[in-house]
């Protein structure tokens, strides 16, 4: 057992975590965050992006214990109900989902891409997901909701 | 992973003793394939040694060459400003490497450590004849890479940083597998002294190799049309469900024809 120290979601946290458990086990298990997705066990799908330190992360490729002293944001973070991020409504307005499965991690991946500065032309997108699968939408509407989050969130900036 | 130990080295030093207090240790650095190997059952450390405090990442503009510290992202290297400026070929590849959360905790001393045969970076390296340090020594990319997977290093010797020749021009062009990202062929193109290398990637059943007729040719002739004419021997090429030998040996030649056609 190891014991770690973070910020989640804004709050510092302590606790105690066992040398083999996974980020993501962690956060759904222990935490009961239960937002973030495990959708492939190979590393491949990105249903468990989460932010840490600001960058998108899979969270079934981390141990908890190497968690320590990093800041760590689940969709739970991003914003709820009653105040969704810009590039929440915006998946909301474009359809940019279906099922659902696959959307924490694509609005988290989205949101690091965005803020990074990515291109928003369509290719440059699908580039920037391409960590992220989504069975359902055949990923039109998923890039018109990038496109139009990325406004909101520069419009909301000023 | 039942009885896995888990251990933060603070030093290079403590991380080698962690090394062999064990019994079957691996370093842990970005944990990119490590992690996703172990959840598969296909290795079982009873120790991992993360290097994340080790003091490893880091990227050093040394003039003629650039040092990169072992535990430096593939993202931090794909926007290196220096990187990008100097060795752009480098900065390209690390940039195509798996996935942008991939590429946010995956480092290159991980990378070159695994010696995957359809990496990127061994290419590069190849290529460009970096020379690999470690906390026994340090040499030359075509000592160290031995076959697939298979490197010079030694038990619980550790890559420490790799110094990169900065060429005269650069580049790197692979065909990605769909699923993995990881290249059916890739080929790294450079230009040192006037001479020119090829090292290519993902296609020979012994690993990364130079393709010596195509640099011959580039040196008569630096252009893509100085390869138009040769063709590449499927003996030795790499054949699988993912691309037949002649596949590869076709993809190997179009990527070097892209490659030079970016650098030129």
């Amino acid at each position: 057992m190891h014991k770690i120290t973070m910020t989640l979601n804004g709050q510092t946290i302590t606790d105690s975590v066992s040398d083999d458990m996974l980020l993501v086990t962690y956060l759904r298990e222990v935490k009961g965050l239960t937002g973030t997705h495990i959708g492939c066990d190979t590393s491949q799908c990105g249903a468990c992006v989460i932010a840490v330190n600001g960058e998108s992360v899979k969270s079934c490729t981390m141990l908890a214990v190497q968690a320590e002293g990093a800041e760590l944001t689940t969709i739970e973070g991003v914003g709820d109900e009653d105040n969704l991020h810009p590039m929440q409504l915006a998946f909301k307005q474009a359809h940019g989902l279906q099922c659902g499965y696959c959307t924490p991690g694509m609005v988290i991946s989205a949101i690091d891409y965005v803020e990074a500065g990515g291109a928003l032309d369509d290719m440059s997108i699908r580039d920037g997901l391409e960590g992220n699968i989504c069975r359902c939408t055949g990923y039109h509407n998923i890039i018109k909701a990038v496109q139009i989050g990325a406004k909101m969130m520069q419009d909301a900036k000023r | 992973m039942s009885k896995l130990i888990y251990a933060k080295a603070a030093s290079i030093d403590e991380a080698e003793n962690a090394f062999n207090e064990a019994e079957d240790a691996r370093y842990l650095a970005g944990g990119m394939t490590l992690l996703p190997t172990m959840r598969q059952r296909l290795v079982a450390p009873d120790r991992l040694i993360d290097l994340a405090n080790c003091q490893l990442s880091s990227i050093e503009d040394e003039g003629s060459f650039i040092k990169i510290g072992a535990m430096t992202t593939h993202s931090q290297i794909a926007s290196s400003a220096v990187i990008g400026r100097k060795i752009n070929g480098l900065a390209h590849l690390a940039n195509g490497i798996g996935d942008r959360q991939v590429r946010h905790r995956g480092t290159i001393g991980g990378s070159v450590a695994n010696n995957d045969p359809a990496a990127c970076y061994p290419a590069a390296l190849l290529a460009l004849n970096a020379q690999i340090h470690t906390n026994k020594r340090q040499l030359p990319a075509a000592d160290y890479f031995v076959d697939l997977f298979e490197t010079a290093l030694e038990d619980g010797e550790l890559i420490t940083a790799i110094s990169v020749p900065v060429p005269q021009k650069s580049a790197y062009f692979k065909a990605p597998n769909p699923a993995s990202r990881y290249a059916l062929a890739g080929v790294f193109a450079a230009l040192i002294d006037d001479k020119p290398y090829l090292a290519v990637t993902g296609a020979g059943e012994q690993g990364i190799f130079r393709w010596h007729e195509g640099e011959a040719a580039l040196a008569e002739n630096w252009s893509k049309e100085a390869l138009a004419a040769l063709s590449i021997s499927e003996e030795g090429l790499l054949s699988d469900i993912h691309a037949s030998a002649a596949f590869r040996s076709h993809l190997v030649k179009q990527m070097a024809q892209k490659a030079v056609e970016a650098c030129a």
